[in-house]
């Protein structure tokens, strides 16, 4: 039998060790991370395999992969591995990089999510909850999903027409430039 | 006892009532909050999933405008409040990351800000003999469910106010307001979070595994501390029980509601009329005289 995912060697392991500053070699495959994960029946790999994936040096399977956007960061398998690896923050990590790298996503919606949400952010100071899903929504032309929620939204002061900007927005948009500038640097 | 307030973007927008609350009951408890001018967005999951810089320069910017209020922070939403200890822990711990936050923010902070959640200012700070002693109006015989979610209690070596997987501070409150709170294992699972955005179906089922316990355990509300949690539950049951099977409408609310109701402050003092499943029966029920409403579910 061939192995479907033959090691070839990359640095994988080793970049996504420094990113998330834990030891990602230290996973031994108890799979506690995968038992606990909320998401996981929803995954097309658990995060235990996400590890195996890392080890293996598989570049292209782990950035493509769908689990590394369901992931909701909930820290149960940070919480819970027995090696103490930070398994959040390595998603964390493989999120960065599948957008350093263009990697071909399986879906586009956590990353215009996550664009559409700093954008706003970048914009207002604070999240100006109705531009930032009409942006998002027209990134993944997706307008109808939950339109039917906003009107009663609106009507409980839950959204709000109008941005509600934060003073600090010369030092945010500071702050955005020169963060860009840090995560340059090799 | 005074406290630096960042309230965030989420207790601005869809969980207001949080916001009210939380404000109320600390006036009512003697806990004098003043709001981190100009507060800016922690950045929650999309900056932390996008960009290191960002993840904790954004949470430092507040945390260096506390410093220059010279009072500790409280936060309400669970998120902001991961967020701001995050920075604090990376800051305090990792050299690098204090030298880059200060070179984007371009100003000088160690990490010393002490960041503590409104669950922790109840109950460690002020204490629950004090809160005890403003009970006017004991919730007696209303069953709930606290609701923890993960960012209240999880990494244990960035939070750490109550046990990661046995948290018990929000059932003392509970218990301080005269309601009874209910054995039930998702304490600390997760609603599903940001992916209400990105991926609604997967909510929807996590909602629903909630929903359906908390009812099997014979709670008439949910009690929550997470602006994410309260939403994620109290929009999406109609979609829940349409993707998964009914059950019966449960009202989610915030546990500074619950407990500022047993304060005798006013039902929409506390922002709950704006709930999506309304809880107004079971209190009403309760102010009626009735014999408590327990199984009081209509």
């Amino acid at each position: 039998m061939t192995n479907p995912i033959p090691w070839n060697g990359s640095d994988l392991l080793e970049e996504v060790g420094q990113r998330s500053g834990t030891e990602v070699s230290a996973c031994f495959q108890c799979h506690k991370c995968s038992t606990g994960c909320p998401i996981g029946p929803d995954m097309d790999f658990l995060p235990s395999q996400i590890m195996r994936l890392v080890h293996l040096g598989a570049e292209k399977e782990a950035l493509g992969s769908q689990a590394i956007w369901l992931c909701a960061s909930c820290e149960a398998c940070t919480t819970r591995c027995p090696m103490s690896i930070d398994i959040a923050g390595v998603m964390d990590a493989l999120r960065i990089m599948a957008i350093d790298r263009k990697t071909a996503l399986p879906d586009a919606h956590g990353k215009q999510f996550h664009r559409s949400f700093l954008g706003s952010v970048r914009r207002h100071g604070r999240v100006y909850e109705m531009g930032m899903m009409a942006t998002y929504k027209l990134r993944t032309f997706d307008l109808l999903s939950d339109m039917d929620k906003v009107p009663q939204m609106l009507a409980q002061g839950k959204l709000s027409l109008l941005p509600n900007r934060s003073g600090s927005i010369k030092e945010v948009r500071e702050i955005f430039r020169r963060a860009e500038e840090e995560d340059r640097k090799p | 006892m005074k406290y630096a307030f960042f309230p965030g973007c989420s207790l601005d927008s869809t969980a207001r009532a949080f916001d009210v609350s939380t404000r109320a009951v600390c006036r009512a408890l003697g806990i004098a909050l003043e709001e981190i001018p100009d507060w800016v967005c922690c950045g929650s999951t999309p900056a932390h999933a996008s960009s290191n810089s960002l993840a904790i320069a954004l949470p430092a910017l507040n945390l260096q405008k506390a410093q220059d209020m010279g009072l500790p922070v409280m936060v309400a939403c669970a998120s902001c409040y991961a967020r701001l200890r995050t920075a604090n822990h990376r800051i305090c711990n990792k050299p690098e990351d204090r030298r880059r936050t200060e070179r984007v923010t371009g100003r000088s902070y160690d990490g010393g800000v002490e960041v503590r959640h409104v669950l922790d200012v109840l109950v460690n700070h002020l204490g629950m003999d004090a809160i005890r002693a403003k009970v006017r109006r004991p919730l007696t015989g209303l069953r709930v469910v606290c609701y923890y979610g993960c960012l209240l209690t999880r990494p244990p070596e960035v939070v750490a106010f109550d046990d990661a997987e046995h948290p018990t501070c929000m059932d003392e409150l509970v218990a301080a307001a005269g309601a009874e709170s209910m054995d039930w294992p998702f304490k600390t699972e997760c609603c599903g979070a940001s992916l209400a955005m990105t991926h609604s179906g997967v909510v929807s089922r996590l909602g629903h595994k909630l929903l359906s316990m908390a009812q099997q355990a014979g709670a008439d509300c949910l009690v929550v501390a997470c602006p994410l949690c309260q939403v994620n539950l109290d929009l999406r049951q109609a979609d829940a029980a349409k993707s998964h099977g009914a059950f019966h409408p449960t009202p989610v609310i915030y546990v500074t509601q619950l407990l500022g109701l047993a304060l005798g402050i006013s039902y929409e003092n506390l922002g709950l009329d704006a709930l999506t499943v309304r809880a107004k029966a079971l209190f009403a029920k309760r102010n009626a005289g009735a014999a408590g409403f327990a199984g009081g579910k209509s």
